[in-house]
Parts: C-alpha cells; sequence; structure tokens
C-alpha cells in the first residue's frame, strides 16, 4: 500500500510566545520547530501500514524552504521520500486553499504515475488546530474520509497504487481498511475501501527515533519540489492576541515534607478526600 | 438564530460539553445574530415532519428562543428537560436507521438539511463536533472557526497554539460554521423554555455511509470518562522518574476517590497509556481540584487544565510555569511530599 502522509512544520512552542510586528503571527525566529504530534503519529503509522503491505510512505508538507527539515526527518524515521510544496509564508492560505493546493498536488503526480492508495493527516495541526484540512481534501479528491484514527489494519488488496490502475488520482481502486479510533462510547471500528483520506490522532503507536542509518538516508533522499500558487481564498484571520498577563496568587504552603498537612487542610477545605 | 449540534452521553443526559456550547450560543446570540447578518429568527423549520414556527412559552426568555439543537440519535426525557433548563427554543430531532450508526457525512447532511435557514451552526469542539462541522463547512460551501471562545462586535476569538494565543477573525459567508472551544463558558440554566420537538427523517445518500461505525469496543484502556469526570485529578509528569514511580500518587489517587493524569512526556516514554494523557492532544479535565505532581507547565499541558477550579502544584522548581500559575503549592520532591500527604490522610482517618 503506497501512502501519502501530510505534514506541518509548526513552532516549538515550550516557553513564551510573542507576537511579530504585523500583529498577524507569532515571532518564530527564536523558537525551533517541529511537526503537529498528531502527524508524528500519522508517520509511523503509514510506516507500520506500508510495511505490513509491502507498499512505500511519502511525506508531504506546504511550508517555507526550511520544512524540508520536517520531510528529512520523517525520511529519517522511515519515510521513502518527500514532497516540499515551497510557500514562504503558509499563514496566507486558509484551510481550503491547502486542502486544494494539496489535492492538485496528488492529480499532478497521479498523471506521472505515483498514485496513493491511502492519504494521511494529522488530526489538527498544532498551531492552528483547524481539524479540517483533511476532510476539505477528500472532498476534493472524492475519498471517503475518517478522523481520530489511532490504529490501521489492512484488510484485503492494495498491495501498492503506483498509479497501476485507474481512478481520476492513479490510485489502486482494491484495497480496504480496519480503523479503529476512540469514539464517545469506546473504541470505534470502520471498515472503508481504499483510496480513503484518514486524519490521525495521537495516542494508537509511539512515533520511533532516527537511527543513524536513517539520518544518513534522510540526507540522501529525494524531495520533489513544487511552488504553491497564489493564495486563492486568503486568510480570514484579522490578527493574533495573547492573553494577558496576570501576577502570580499561589500561596506557597512550604517547602517538603512538612508542608503535607497544609496541603490535606486545602484538600479538606475543598471536600475531596474520600472518607 | 443559531442551531446547535448536541451530543448525549450513554445515559442519555446531555454531554457537558454540549451544555457549554447551547450557553455560548444564548449568551451570545446577539452578537452572533449581528456577525450572521440578520436578526435573531427562528428558522421555518421546512423539513420538519413536524414543522411551524414555534410559539413563545410563557414565561421564557426572547434571548433563548435564538437557540435551537439538532440531536441525532435517542432523545431522553432527561435530555429535554436540560434542554428546556438551558433556554432552547426547538428541538430538531432526526431519527433513521441510518444515521443509528456514526457516520460523519451522513450525521452532517441531517445537519445541512435544517443549516442553511440559521445564520450560525455551532457544536462543542470535542472530536465529533469538530469532525460534523468540518463537513457542516464543506458541504455548505463556508468557512468554520474552531474553537471559538468569544464573539463580539469585533468578530470571533479563537483559541490557537493550544490555547497559548487567540486569532481574531470574521467568517463572511452565508452561514457562520462554529465550533466551541472546551471550558469557553459555564454551562448555565435560565428560565425554562418548552421546546418544541420537531421530528426529522432524511434520506441518508449511500455515499454518506462508506464510513459508517461497524461496531464499538468498550475496553477499560480506551476509557477516559473516569479522568474527564473526576472531582480530583492527581497529575504526575516526568517528575515521577520511571515506570515504576507511581505508587504515592496512585495512593493519592485513591485517598481521593479521583483520577490520574499524566503529562505527554509520561505516555511517550511508554509509563502511562494515553488514556491518561491531559493536555492539547489528551483529555481536556474540569476537576474542582487538580495536583499536579513533577509537572512543569508545558503550554500544550496547561490547555488540558484551564477547567480546573483549584490548582496545585508540587514541584521542586518554584519558578516553573506550573507552581506560577498556581492556587497553592508545596516546593519539594513529589516522591517526599506526596507519600507524607498519604500519611497525614491516613492519620487523620485514625
Amino acid at each position: 500500500m503506497d501512502i501519502l502522509v501530510c505534514i506541518k512544520r509548526v513552532p516549538d512552542i515550550s516557553g513564551q510566545i510573542t507576537l511579530d510586528d504585523s500583529g498577524t503571527d507569532i515571532d518564530d525566529s527564536g523558537l525551533g520547530h517541529t511537526t503537529s504530534a498528531h502527524e508524528e503519529c500519522a508517520v509511523e503509522l503509514a510506516i507500520q501500514t506500508a510495511a505490513a503491505t509491502g507498499g512505500k510512505v511519502t511525506v508531504l508538507t506546504l511550508g517555507p524552504a526550511e520544512a524540508v527539515e520536517q520531510l528529512r526527518a520523517a525520511v529519517a524515521v522511515g519515510a521513502h521520500d518527500g514532497i516540499l510544496i515551497e510557500a514562504e509564508d503558509p499563514s496566507v492560505f486558509a484551510p481550503e486553499d491547502i486542502a486544494q493546493i494539496i489535492g492538485d498536488v496528488i492529480r499532478d503526480l497521479a498523471e506521472q504515475g505515483q498514485g496513493f492508495d491511502l492519504v494521511l493527516l494529522g488530526n489538527d495541526a498544532a498551531d492552528t488546530g483547524d481539524f479540517q484540512v483533511g476532510i476539505r481534501l477528500a472532498y476534493d479528491l472524492g475519498y471517503p474520509v475518517l478522523t481520530g484514527v489511532q490504529a490501521l489494519n489492512a484488510t484485503g488488496g492494495a498491495g501498492g497504487g503506483s498509479g497501476s490502475s485507474g481512478g481520476s488520482t492513479g490510485a489502486s481502486e482494491a484495497g480496504a481498511l480496519e480503523a479503529r479510533g476512540i469514539g464517545p462510547a469506546g473504541t470505534e471500528i470502520f471498515s472503508l475501501d481504499l483510496p480513503a483520506v484518514i486524519a490521525v490522532q495521537e495516542g494508537g503507536v509511539d512515533p520511533r527515533y532516527p537511527s543513524i542509518t536513517g539520518r544518513m538516508k534522510a540526507k540522501r533522499a529525494r524531495i520533489a519540489e513544487y511552488v504553491a500558487p497564489e493564495p486563492g481564498t486568503g486568510n480570514p484571520r484579522l490578527g493574533l492576541e495573547l492573553p494577558p498577563e496576570t501576577a502570580s496568587a499561589v500561596t506557597v504552603l512550604g517547602e517538603g515534607p512538612d508542608a503535607a498537612g497544609s496541603l490535606v487542610d486545602v484538600l479538606e477545605e475543598i471536600g475531596v478526600i474520600r472518607s | 438564530m443559531t442551531l446547535v449540534f448536541v451530543e448525549t452521553d450513554e445515559t442519555g443526559q446531555v454531554a457537558l460539553t454540549s451544555a457549554e456550547a447551547v450557553t455560548f450560543a444564548r449568551t451570545n446570540a446577539a452578537a452572533l445574530a449581528r456577525m450572521a447578518g440578520s436578526p435573531s429568527e427562528q428558522p421555518s423549520g421546512a423539513s420538519a415532519t413536524s414543522g411551524g414556527v414555534a410559539q413563545r412559552p410563557e414565561g421564557s426568555s426572547e434571548e433563548g428562543l435564538g437557540v435551537d439543537v439538532a440531536v441525532i440519535g435517542a432523545l431522553t426525557d432527561a435530555a429535554g428537560e436540560q434542554l428546556a433548563s438551558l433556554g432552547v427554543g426547538r428541538i430538531h430531532h432526526f431519527e433513521s436507521a441510518d444515521l443509528e450508526a456514526y457516520s460523519a457525512p451522513a450525521w452532517a447532511q441531517a445537519l445541512v438539511e435544517i443549516a442553511p435557514e440559521t445564520g450560525t451552526v455551532l457544536a462543542s469542539g470535542t472530536p465529533r463536533g469538530m469532525e460534523l462541522m468540518a463537513h457542516v463547512a464543506v458541504r455548505t460551501g463556508e468557512r468554520i472557526a474552531a474553537n471559538v471562545v468569544a464573539a463580539d462586535d469585533e468578530g470571533l476569538l479563537r483559541q490557537v497554539l493550544g490555547g497559548a494565543a487567540f486569532e481574531r477573525l470574521n467568517l463572511d459567508g452565508d452561514l457562520q460554521v462554529l465550533t466551541i472551544a472546551g471550558h469557553a463558558c459555564t454551562p448555565e440554566e435560565t428560565t425554562p423554555t418548552s421546546p418544541e420537538v420537531l421530528t426529522h427523517s432524511p434520506e441518508v445518500a449511500a455515499e454518506d455511509l462508506r464510513t459508517r461505525v461497524v461496531r464499538t469496543e468498550v475496553e477499560a484502556a480506551d476509557d477516559t470518562s473516569g479522568l474527564t469526570q473526576a472531582r480530583a485529578v492527581v497529575g504526575a509528569g516526568r517528575g515521577v522518574g520511571s515506570q515504576d514511580g507511581f505508587d504515592e500518587v496512585l495512593e493519592l489517587v485513591d485517598h481521593l476517590g479521583g483520577a490520574l493524569g499524566v503529562s505527554r512526556v509520561v505516555t511517550g516514554l511508554g509509563w502511562r497509556p494515553h488514556a491518561e494523557q491531559v493536555g492539547q492532544t489528551g483529555s481536556r479535565i474540569t476537576p474542582d481540584v487538580y495536583i499536579a505532581c513533577g509537572i512543569s507547565g508545558a503550554i500544550q499541558h496547561m490547555a488540558g487544565i484551564e477547567g480546573a477550579k483549584t490548582l496545585i502544584a508540587i514541584n521542586t522548581d518554584e519558578e516553573s510555569t506550573m507552581v506560577q500559575r498556581a492556587d497553592y503549592a508545596i516546593i519539594g520532591d513529589l516522591h517526599e511530599v506526596v507519600g507524607a500527604v498519604n500519611e497525614e490522610i491516613r492519620n487523620r482517618r485514625g
């Protein structure tokens, strides 16, 4: 099964953040960058699924030239190659624009004979939290779509979608998947035909660390390049705001075990100690 | 007029997050109506089998009549009473054999049958609410504002970066499609209404059933309800030290009759299952008290505990974010402190 995983370069916000001069974006000049947590799991799920079915994994991102780092990081843990859709400032795109651009690239690759049986994304990006690029992409491609998926099990066919059979995107028409995700009442199991789009939720698999050979492979990996078109619908963002800073109102009950009694007093006052 | 998709739990009660969304819609009715470009008004209910404009119940608030709700599947008397106490105008109840098992496209299409008659359609920012609103947005050709926390004369304000920042935006379509961030408001009862129940039995296209739930398996490991409903949650982070270092923390959980919640690093290290993870990509909790043991307070974790009423930190670093954000703190090693707290509780019990 040949799988495309769409990932996003996001700022690593472990500390205090500030806005840039325009007030419409954060100042990420002093921040590191990473891949969204759900997408790290999507990459791992793709690697496992492709390995089990004899396929390959391609990672794709839309972002600045530096986003090639996230593509090579995915190759270092087991993806085979990457696609960079270069956009100097991806924040000018709305989710519907991004879905359309990715859909266009998938169709272009299909015409070149590189089809995908399955497209994986993260449930939502760590920065924008929109939860919709995958769904919009599925509608654009005419594929079924699931979100919140944590485990996959190929149940038939789809031994590799490299444009071997018809379909508008060149993907293999044969094959089916069982997908599992957490619903309100427990684990929900879905069965769906390929090709399909699936948005992955963290929790089902643990992303692996890159090996030394993986890092070496990543340096040599083929990264196909596209250039993003001008924004279509544009981003409806008017600006960003930071929460007001509030002075700490902490009451320090003490240091070490000697403060235990004070803490139990607080818990008794709240009324949460079981009798 | 705003249409709110309402989720019910396994007992037939309105989910807390949906009660929040209904309250948000009611208390922000005027702003939402202005942004939708129309006065607050009722839809015609053209697809309803028992349509017609609802009579305003005696004693009901005019504000409350600006909110209709959609329920798919079972509608219990208890849920109906809850929705009346939350001040809804009408209940659109969707009943169809094709909608019994969850399928996002089919459920979204049911909402689309009535959503265009409203100015705004919204759901709580749960995974299901997010998924459905995204499908509704695509099917109606609209944009979506996810994780909204406020609506006022300046537009919508929504959480981004896991709640570390807010984005101001305006939706310019014919229908506003929103999801409401968890804990953006507290559910508030109001003057009870007598909502008319309109029953809909939509026909479902086969294509919209391609992703229907085949079956649901209930396993203890999946269950996050204990975490999200607990009055007391004891959080544990990297400071626990190892997979075998949870004994004191778990004893405290037992003393409080609460639940264990862990940081992402703990699940990443494989010490505890993901179902116990609290934060941006885990559960968002609303306990009366959250005791953070050995958790520094990364933004992603803070996003999951912002609904806690009282925050207590046990940490060796008094400058850590968790201590600075806490209501109460003890500076020290969590094993020593939690062990002493457990002993104190045992002693007081005699």
